[in-house]
């Protein structure tokens, strides 16, 4: 009865499935469920070489993303070496498709795979190529696998090849080239070997400049994380002398607005998902501003004049949010996806520059211009500026100075939301999250001077590329000890910080 | 008029002490009453709420059935607050003003090494349910989670094998804290006696709450692009998961070309984790959520109703995982014991654990050991899958003995393989 | 003829407070002991291990808000850093209890386990003498107070007050805190001290020892107390308060302000650290998390709640917010923060002076 029923499901199957595989070996397809992932491969394999490759690819493809199913009807699953075999199957396929692109991922994921089965393929594929970037590429991968090649002759061309190269793969293939196997070396032939020593020099120079490169580049990404994090306190504090403990929970909020929107595109515009982050940032600024403003009008306007007080009632404040977002959200960090426009990366002089921290450093620039831009060429931002170097005087002469103060607070907690929609596409998104952010937001604050735009600039990004290079150096924990006790110092020898306005107050 | 209120205060202070002499627990003869010791706010509530869930949930499926010994379980729950003083108090507490008969609960090992003393002392029994670093044995703790042995070494030893990659260097990355530094120090150990040289291993430890990975993923980049199949072994803790794994994404770092095996990343941790980016890394557990069998369905069954019951945040997409059931196997195992010391006195209870089997969710029946008061547990490698579950690609063929004293840490082949004083 | 030290004190106290002092010290010192020792556990009057752990933890707490109290209250200087003062004297009686262990630990080595298991073969340079009670006692009273010192030299020196000063404690304290969590520094990391065995051979879990531990700190809270209220009231003290009031003031006068701040800041992370080796014999734990900033972030909320400028009031703080803490934990355990983050905000709104300053408003509203 049961082997009836098997049976049947097979027929089924196969009936499902003959229309579509008619040109492709059916019992190859079968052996892609097989139990052995040596046969799997095998088949794989065969597959990719045989006639008709859109069918293959779609096969192999369905493969890939666990959608083909077994004659049983259940998922095929597949481990790490299969899917990176699968990966360079379809990627030989592909250096033959119509499209560029696909030709131009292709050759770049069999720069990491490639190996001597496919010699011919990547002969075939250099004699047809047209585009000029693809064929330098594929020459590279070409000559990768040619050091596999019998002949001296050959593989002293290929390591010449080489040369040109700049990922960390092929700095690899050349040092295992000159590696020794107990007293024999990997390379027999000596001339080779030199040739190898040459190109290895100056792939590692170019590696090298990379990795100064990438360097600079997460300073900067890091400078530019803390920018946004402590430009609305640099505000509120500059205008009110008020610290605001509270300011974390402010990034949270904008986080937590992030993941809102992306809830809504999820639900009502899933072909828009990819716009969602867009949408989140006005989204985010509003209702910040909202939450600050509310928060000013309630608490803070209470306690002017008495800083200690505000700083332990915002305190107060933020301990209240995070536990209403624990209550609301729940105490699980919860998923924010980078858009797939923000995923992976660019490749610029052999490093690869992540496109949200590319994003981020970019959004970050636009919120420091805006900022800008209101302070100093709206009339909000005339009275802003002028609250903050005398108060009593721009009362007196009619600034609203209450009304200030609110909106202040409130483009300073918008602000601080808008980091939070940065913060969400790098970090976690959970009730705790601002608390990591604090006591950083007000060193950038205290280092760079009170109320000043470009002390806050020059501080977030002095302090991310020292941390940075610090941390390439003495590792992660010295590095954020050795920064705080620099700005412990530093504050004793300026306690105004590297920009301070100047004036003459006496208490 | 101060002084007053000295007195005042002195006088409320003697009634508030007169109070809490005069509470003491009237002793009910027809419940058992048992502690559970979870933080429930602060930074291990994330963690530790599934597990407290997990053990209400426990407690009512045996009272359900007549509870224990004909007497139904009566649940002490207390929050330590992520705080470990605050644990030592509240596991006295249980133990002396409630008089629980057990207590399960703790998360971090730093709650554990608070909270011994006092089980010690008091003779109190305690269930531990996470795994852990080893290199401990207390007479009045029985560890339900793995020890390295069960979860560390079979992963490293799939990544050597042809279908883990055949990996030939190693990244051993961590929290600083104790468990990664011995997990590592274990790692490096079994390393060095399959050959594998100082110079392929890389060391690296970042602090809590780490969030910036941008330093070390460059830094595992270079070290991968020496030559040779690298793999990395992960060690970091819960909240700078999301960061790390978004910059391994970011920077075209894939699981083909470096796998990573993280040992603290289960499917609670995922549901929080936009986990494109992660698919085809690898965890180490002795459970997970996806393995199919009979027992594993109800478990996962009853769990979802009692989340839809309890009404927890976001109920509809609870998952299930390897602490919550080490926690669910704890609980039975202690009512068998109990069952069969006829008795809850301590080490009556301690002297039936020895040797009793459970069919656990994981698809084993699994034993405690008869001496050394941790579990026999098979061992699953999952490889991440786009939806948050693991996809497991290998398994132990049957159950593995803890080892809580590695055999790679010097010194401890003198160790007697059951707690002192037993 | 200057008076005697103590007829300054009895005078500063008053007639009351020294009563209350006494009664305090008779339930501390006499009864509670007796009860605990003497009288049967199942009898309704017994004192219970609990009972005398929470009191000794929260007299404690009570100390560290009385020396809170004497800076902020006093001095007008807000410290968002006093658990880092709290933590070391923690940490340096710790040094002490790890060794106490001797070759008990799991490992029956000489070391403490921690330096076991990270290979180390002998004790850190800053570990020596450690093995010896008095040493570690000159520690405790040295190593913060001498922190406190240098960081508190600079800062004044400077003149940098009021929310800098806040922020730069709360830098040092979260500097701290990292430093310590790291393995290498060799203090057990994350994990810090535990499972202590003996003092002075005597072993940690007797009720004798308990008992003495608790004496201690009770001991050590009229100490600070009385101590407390001589200085407020003397010179010193008011000019203290003209420092907070109006520092340039002061300095107009002809004061200098640094070494009457110095003199308290020192001062008050000495009490801190005296709290901080009594509590971590008491809780049996020590682990850098003393040192996170919210912890530091709390003890002011303690003064603030109590009422400022009262030292009774940081007492009472200290017990009313711990009473409620172990109180919430239990039976609302996800509506503390809520509790807690109100508490802060409705003290520093309505009630600036505190619950001293409610009881006094209240009174003076009756009459």
């Amino acid at each position: 009865m049961k082997t009836r029923i098997l049976l049947l499901l097979f027929g089924l199957f196969a009936l499902l499935a003959a229309p579509a595989q008619a040109a492709l070996d059916a019992k190859l397809v079968a052996q892609l469920s097989a139990e052995d992932s040596d046969e799997k491969i095998a088949a794989i394999w065969a597959l990719a070489d045989s006639e008709d490759a859109s069918e293959a690819t779609r096969v192999l493809q369905s493969l890939a993303d666990g959608s083909l199913k077994d004659p049983k009807g259940e998922d095929i699953t597949i481990n790490n070496r299969i899917r990176g075999e699968l990966a360079a199957a379809l990627a030989s396929l592909r250096l033959f498709d119509a499209d560029r692109a696909a030709r131009l991922a292709a050759v770049k994921e069999l720069q990491a795979s490639a190996d001597a089965k496919l010699f011919g393929v990547l002969v075939k594929a250099l004699a047809q190529e047209s585009d000029a970037e693809i064929k330098r590429l594929l020459s590279l991968v070409h000559a990768q696998v040619s050091l596999q090649s019998e002949d001296a002759k050959q593989r002293l061309v290929a390591v010449q090849a080489l040369a040109a190269g700049n990922s960390p793969h092929t700095k690899s293939l050349l040092l295992g080239l000159l590696a020794k196997n107990g007293s024999a070396w990997a390379e027999p032939d000596a001339e080779v070997r030199r040739a190898a020593t040459a190109a290895l020099k100056q792939v590692e120079s170019r590696l090298g400049t990379a990795e100064n490169i990438g360097r600079v580049f997460s300073g900067l990404s890091l400078g530019s994380i803390l920018l946004l994090a402590a430009l609305g306190l640099a505000i509120t504090y500059g205008v009110m002398g008020v610290i605001n403990m509270a300011h974390g929970e402010f990034l949270m909020i904008g986080a937590y607005a992030t993941f809102a929107v992306q809830g809504l595109f999820r639900s009502y515009a899933p072909g828009l998902l990819d716009a969602y982050v867009l949408a989140a940032i006005p989204v985010a600024f509003l209702v910040t501003a909202l939450v600050g403003m509310a928060l000013e009008r309630l608490v803070i306007r209470h306690l002017y004049g008495r800083p200690l007080e505000t700083l332990l009632a915002t305190w107060g404040i933020s301990l209240m949010l995070i536990q209403a977002a624990r209550t609301l959200f729940g105490a699980q960090n919860v998923e924010v996806a980078n858009p797939s426009w923000m995923s992976g990366g660019v490749e610029l002089f052999g490093t690869m520059l992540p496109w949200n921290r590319i994003a981020i450093v970019a959004f970050s620039v636009g919120v420091l211009a805006l900022m800008w831009a209101v302070l100093n060429l709206t009339r909000l931002g005339l009275f802003v500026r002028a609250v903050t170097q005398n108060r009593p005087m721009a009362g007196c002469v009619g600034v609203p100075t209450g009304r200030v103060d609110t909106l202040a607070f409130g483009i300073g907690a918008g602000i601080a939301g808008l980091g939070g929609v940065a913060l969400s596409q790098i970090g976690n998104v959970g009730p705790d999250m601002g608390q990591g952010y604090i006591v950083d937001s007000f060193m950038v604050v205290v280092l760079g001077g009170v109320g000043q735009l470009a002390g806050a600039v020059w501080a977030a990004l002095g302090l991310g590329v020292v941390t940075k290079f610090l941390e390439g150096w003495t590792g992660a924990v010295i590095a954020k000890i050795v920064v705080l006790v620099f700005i412990i110092v530093f504050i004793q020898k300026r306690p105004q910080g590297l920009f301070a306005l100047k004036g003459r107050v006496v208490d | 008029m101060k002084r007053r209120i000295f007195v005042k205060t002195m006088a409320a202070s003697v009634a508030l002490a007169a109070m809490s002499m005069s509470s003491f627990s009237a002793l009910a003869a027809d419940t058992i009453k048992v502690g559970i010791l979870h933080s429930l706010s602060g930074t291990m509530a994330i963690s530790e709420t599934a597990l407290k869930e997990t053990a209400l949930m426990t407690i009512a499926e045996i009272n359900a059935k007549g509870g224990v010994m004909g007497k139904k379980l009566e649940p002490v729950v207390v929050d330590p607050a992520s705080n470990w003083p605050l644990f030592a108090e509240k596991a006295r507490q249980l133990l002396t003003q409630d008089k629980v008969a057990v207590v399960f609960g703790c998360w971090t090992s730093v709650s554990r090494k608070s909270v011994n003393p006092v089980f010690k002392e008091l003779n109190g029994l305690l269930f531990y349910p996470v795994q852990y670093e080893g290199e401990e044995l207390e007479k009045n703790v029985f560890y339900t989670g793995a020890a390295p042995n069960q979860q560390a070494i079979p992963a490293v030893e799939y990544l050597m094998s042809k279908d883990g990659g055949s990996a030939k260097r190693w990244v051993l990355l961590g929290t600083d804290y104790v468990y990664p530094r011995t997990t590592n120090k274990i790692l490096r150990a079994f390393l060095k006696s399959k050959g594998v040289a100082d110079a392929d291993i890389m060391e690296d430890y970042t602090p809590f709450g780490h969030s910036d990975y941008q330093t070390i993923i460059a830094k595992i980049k270079k070290f991968a692009g020496e030559g040779k199949k690298t793999a990395v072994v992960s060690t970091i803790n819960g909240d700078s998961n999301v960061p790390f794994y978004k910059e391994l994404g970011n920077a075209g770092l894939k699981a083909t070309d470096v796998p990573v095996v993280a040992f603290s990343v289960g499917e609670e941790e995922l549901r929080g984790v936009d986990t494109k980016p992660l698919v085809g890394h690898l965890a180490a557990w002795n459970y997970f959520q996806s393995i199919k069998n009979p027992e594993n369905d109800a478990f996962i069954k009853m769990y979802r109703d009692w989340a839809k019951k309890q009404k927890l945040p976001k109920a509809d997409t609870v998952v299930t995982n390897d602490p919550m059931e080490a926690t669910y196997i704890g609980i039975h195992m202690w009512k068998q014991a109990v069952e069969k010391a006829k008795s809850t006195d301590v080490d009556k209870v301690i002297a039936a654990m020895g040797g009793q089997t459970f069919k656990a969710p994981s698809g084993f029946t699994i034993k405690m050991d008869e001496k050394n008061h941790h579990l026999h547990r098979a061992v699953f490698i999952g490889e991440v899958k786009a939806d948050g579950q693991f996809n497991v690609v290998w398994k132990t063929k049957g159950p593995v003995k803890a080892q809580p004293w590695s055999p790679f840490i010097a010194g401890n082949d003198k160790k007697k393989d059951e707690p002192e004083g037993k | 003829m200057r008076t005697p030290f103590i007829v300054r004190l009895y005078r500063a106290l008053g007639p009351k407070g020294a009563l209350a002092l006494a009664v305090f010290a008779l339930l501390t010192l006499v009864l509670v002991p007796v009860l605990h020792l003497a009288v049967p556990p199942d009898n309704p009057l017994h004192v219970s291990t609990y009972v005398i752990t929470l009191a000794g933890k929260i007299m404690c707490y009570a100390i560290v808000a009385v020396a809170m109290d004497l800076i902020w209250g006093y001095a007008g200087i807000l410290s968002l850093g006093h658990g880092v003062f709290f933590a070391l004297g923690g940490y340096a009686f710790g040094m002490y209890l790890m060794r106490q262990i001797g070759r008990d630990g799991s490992y029956q080595s000489d070391l403490p386990d921690f330096m076991v298991f990270l290979d180390w073969k002998e004790l850190p340079w800053y570990w020596t003498g450690s093995d010896s009670f008095l040493w570690v006692v000159i520690l405790v009273l040295t190593v913060p107070a001498l922190l406190a010192f240098l960081f508190g030299f600079f800062a004044f020196r400077s003149r940098i007050k009021g929310v800098y000063f806040s922020i730069i404690t709360q830098a040092m304290t979260f500097a701290a805190m990292l430093f310590f969590f790291r393995n290498e520094t060799g203090f057990g990391g994350n994990n810090g001290f535990t499972d202590f065995k003996r003092i002075l051979g005597y072993s940690i879990t007797s009720p004798e020892m308990r008992v003495t531990l608790f004496a201690l700190s009770a001991l050590m809270l009229m100490l600070t107390l009385a101590l407390g209220r001589y200085l407020v009231t003397s010179r010193f003290g008011r000019v203290l308060a003209s420092i907070r009031d109006a520092e340039s003031r002061v300095m107009f006068l002809g004061y200098n302000p640094l070494w009457y701040k110095l003199a308290i800041w020192t001062l008050s992370a000495l009490l801190c650290a005296v709290a901080g080796a009594l509590y971590v014999p008491q809780v049996g734990i020590i682990n850098p998390g003393e040192m996170s900033p919210a912890n530091s972030i709390e003890i002011a909320i303690w003064v603030a709640v109590g009422g400022r400028a009262t030292l009774i009031g940081a007492v009472i703080g200290a017990v009313i917010v711990n009473l409620a803490k172990s109180f919430f934990t239990v039976a609302f355990p996800e509506y503390w923060l809520f509790f807690l983050g109100f508490l802060f905000i409705a003290v520093t709104l309505w009630l600036p002076d505190g619950v001293v300053g409610l009881w006094r408003r209240l009174r003076r509203e009756k009459k």
